[in-house]
């Protein structure tokens, strides 16, 4: 059982609330930084001082938000309205189980049973903003002593492994795995540069919390570990798989907010040749990654992505392939340890 | 001025790989700039500073973008075809029957699934490039690689035609406004040749971040309204230099806009005024960085934007050169 998944999944940090994951990763690196802090909008930022050997600042990115519900109203039966943080397809949530506010306060998301449809009613989608969370209060009043309005709620799911422990199952990969990544590799050995692990807030809100990581800290070179929704059901025609679950990294090469350096893409790909390490390239198009924000920070920051594909994004349970997983921390690892100025060097 | 504008039009820069582009250009400007510069994300800044005269220069930022628009692969079919996305503004019914070319030269022709109802546009996802592969295996490119569409340039008469003067002729007339100005400026003039225009003005938001200029000034094309059934626009090919009012997404520096007027009707420049209903320039950048700056834009009229054959007037391109010119040339009091 990978521990340190597991811890990271179940912990909560909706977008804008970030204090619990932040707390845990925090306890969790201590011991392997220099010297760590939180910048104004909550962004954990530690540092890692390289062996000295080039004059270089690193910054490596995770996200560690997770989409969720925010709850904007209390029924005058005790149900909870609530909207959503981050994308979500409202399909998705029926019937979840969730817990709301700090005291992590249980509930599901309600709806009529099927017995109680009437016909037709059945091909019809629930609207979001018809749903409510149920908590079990008896009244507005006692709902109002567990939750308040502006309470963030997550989902409930406990991590899994399957597969002979090669397939995992949990919430909030997206982006807890590449969280866990950074970690393993805050653990190994110094780099021959100071590299900075930028654990940031509210990237499912609109890459927020990186734009103010990259501008204050300032580095020479970014690369943003992520989680990427895998796309790889069977399909009638001939057409892109995305990237498919444990057929490697997936390398990010353009998405709607960057394009990505071709000099770390080159690299990085170079780096995995040399290592056997298996990649994919992420199918270019839409999405956007932290990296879009980073890029253009200040006077410019050269930027690449690596992600883990998963399947499931943006719902209570999303699945990931551990081989995947270890290989992007073994391709980050190695192509951060042969990264050069020289790479960057234009002439 | 034609082979400066052939040469720089019909090299390979999509989006995101402009660096055959930079190579062109900055050789050119370097005999009349103090520095360059190439910043992180590949754009071109060349310094022409004031001279030691002037007290507090003003600095001023002129950007031509150095970038096209153009196809990345994203799926290779069993059978060798590559499925594909955009890189900027690419409008499906302009595909068919096209061809593009990689960065290795290989060309591809643009198909498509077929079409039902002959009534009907496909959707970009349902057209394909045919590079001569039989298979997956044998094929050229891979998942990733960039292409830009071909077509060689033909100057026809006054009209010069062209893939991708956007927005290679807004760089030829900064160089050949770098050429013709004096010696001396009172002003620290920064000639910004940009990247990633074309999918979003994210070049010119570093590089301005960087300089935070007084004054921006963009060189960029605009459409017309001047070929049948057009939707109205009061711009037309050959009536000189368009000086942006607005776009939709920046309003210019109102300031600015009397002074362009101001200097064009000075030098006896025929020009228009632009009000572009869809459509923004790096100027959008420039005008929001760091502090704010007064920003402008100088617009080249031209036909079949975002086609491979963009059409220009090559009296309105030096009517464009000549107002930029006088711009920089002279005082700047908004």
């Amino acid at each position: 059982m990978n521990d340190l998944l597991k811890q990271l999944t179940e912990a909560v940090g909706v977008s804008g609330d970030e204090n619990d994951i932040r707390l845990l990763i925090r306890d969790l690196i201590v011991d392997h930084v220099d010297e760590w802090s939180v910048d104004t909008m909550g962004n954990l930022l530690a540092t890692k001082r390289g062996t000295g050997q080039y004059d270089l600042r690193v910054f490596v990115d995770a996200h560690m938000d997770e989409v969720g519900l925010i709850i904007t109203d209390i029924d005058s039966n005790g149900m909870l309205k609530f909207t959503t943080v981050g994308g979500f397809d409202d399909r998705t949530l029926l019937g979840k189980v969730v817990q709301v506010g700090p005291n992590r306060v249980t509930g599901v998301i309600g709806a009529r049973a099927v017995h109680l449809l009437k016909s037709g009613e059945m091909s019809k989608v629930v609207r979001g903003d018809a749903m409510r969370i149920d908590i079990g209060a008896k009244s507005k009043e006692s709902a109002g002593n567990q939750v308040s309005i502006g309470d963030r709620a997550a989902f409930v799911t406990e991590y899994e492994e399957l597969e002979g422990g090669r397939v995992a199952i949990g919430k909030a990969f997206d982006n807890r795995a590449g969280c866990a990544a950074l970690i393993e590799l805050l653990r190994g050995d110094r780099y021959p540069f100071d590299l900075v692990a930028a654990f940031t807030v509210q990237e499912e809100v609109g890459l927020r919390g990186a734009k103010v990581a990259a501008a204050g800290t300032r580095p020479d070179v970014a690369l943003v570990l992520e989680c990427t929704p895998a796309y790889d059901q069977p399909k009638e025609n001939d057409v892109s798989p995305n990237v498919a679950l444990g057929k490697g990294v997936s390398v990010y090469v353009m998405d709607a907010r960057t394009i990505q350096d071709p000099r770390l893409v080159a690299h990085l790909m170079a780096s995995a040749d040399a290592h056997d390490i298996p990649y994919q390239v992420r199918q270019p198009g839409g999405g956007g990654t932290n990296t879009g924000a980073i890029q253009r920070a200040g006077i410019g920051i050269p930027a690449a992505t690596l992600a883990v594909p998963g399947r499931y994004a943006h719902m209570p349970s999303m699945m990931i392939s551990l081989d995947d997983y270890e290989n992007m921390i073994r391709m980050a690892d190695v192509a951060l340890r042969n990264l050069t100025p020289d790479i960057l060097r234009r002439e | 001025m034609n082979d400066l504008i052939r040469t720089l039009v019909e090299a390979y820069g999509p989006s995101g790989s402009e660096d055959r582009v930079r190579d062109l250009i900055r050789p050119m400007v370097e005999p009349f700039v103090d520095e360059t510069i190439v910043d992180a994300m590949g754009n071109l800044i060349a310094i022409k500073r004031a001279s030691g005269k002037a007290t507090s220069p003003l600095k001023v930022m002129i950007a031509a973008h150095m970038d096209e628009i153009g196809v990345m692969v994203s799926h290779i079919t069993e059978k060798g075809f590559l499925r594909f996305t955009n890189i900027g503004g690419v409008f499906p019914h302009t595909l068919s029957g096209g061809r593009v070319r990689f960065a290795d030269g290989t060309v591809g022709v643009i198909g498509s699934d077929a079409l039902e109802d002959m009534g009907s546009i496909h959707p970009l996802n349902k057209y394909f490039i045919d590079v001569g592969a039989t298979s997956r295996e044998n094929c050229p490119v891979r998942v990733g690689d960039a292409a830009h569409f071909d077509r060689s340039f033909e100057a026809r008469g006054r009209h010069l035609t062209a893939k991708s003067m956007d927005d290679r002729i807004g760089c030829a007339i900064a160089i050949e406004a770098l050429r013709q100005l004096p010696d001396v400026t009172d002003h620290d003039l920064y000639f910004v040749f940009s990247v990633q225009e074309e999918v979003g003005t994210r070049g010119a938001e570093v590089a301005a971040n960087r300089i935070l200029p007084d004054i921006s000034i963009a060189l960029d094309v605009t459409r017309t309204g001047d070929v049948p059934e057009s939707r109205p626009m009061d711009v037309r090919l050959g009536g000189g230099p368009a000086i942006k009012v607005r776009d939709s997404g920046m309003i210019a520096h109102p300031g600015l806009v009397r002074l362009m007027r101001r200097r064009a009707e000075e030098a006896g420049i025929t020009y228009q005024l632009e009000v572009l209903e869809h459509g923004t320039t790096d100027a959008r950048s420039m005008q929001l960085a760091g502090p704010g700056s007064a920003a402008g834009c100088i617009s080249i009229p031209c036909r079949y934007i975002h086609t491979p054959s963009e059409t220009v007037d090559v009296e309105d391109v030096t009517g464009c050169v000549d107002l930029l010119v006088a711009m920089l040339s002279k005082g700047i009091e908004l």
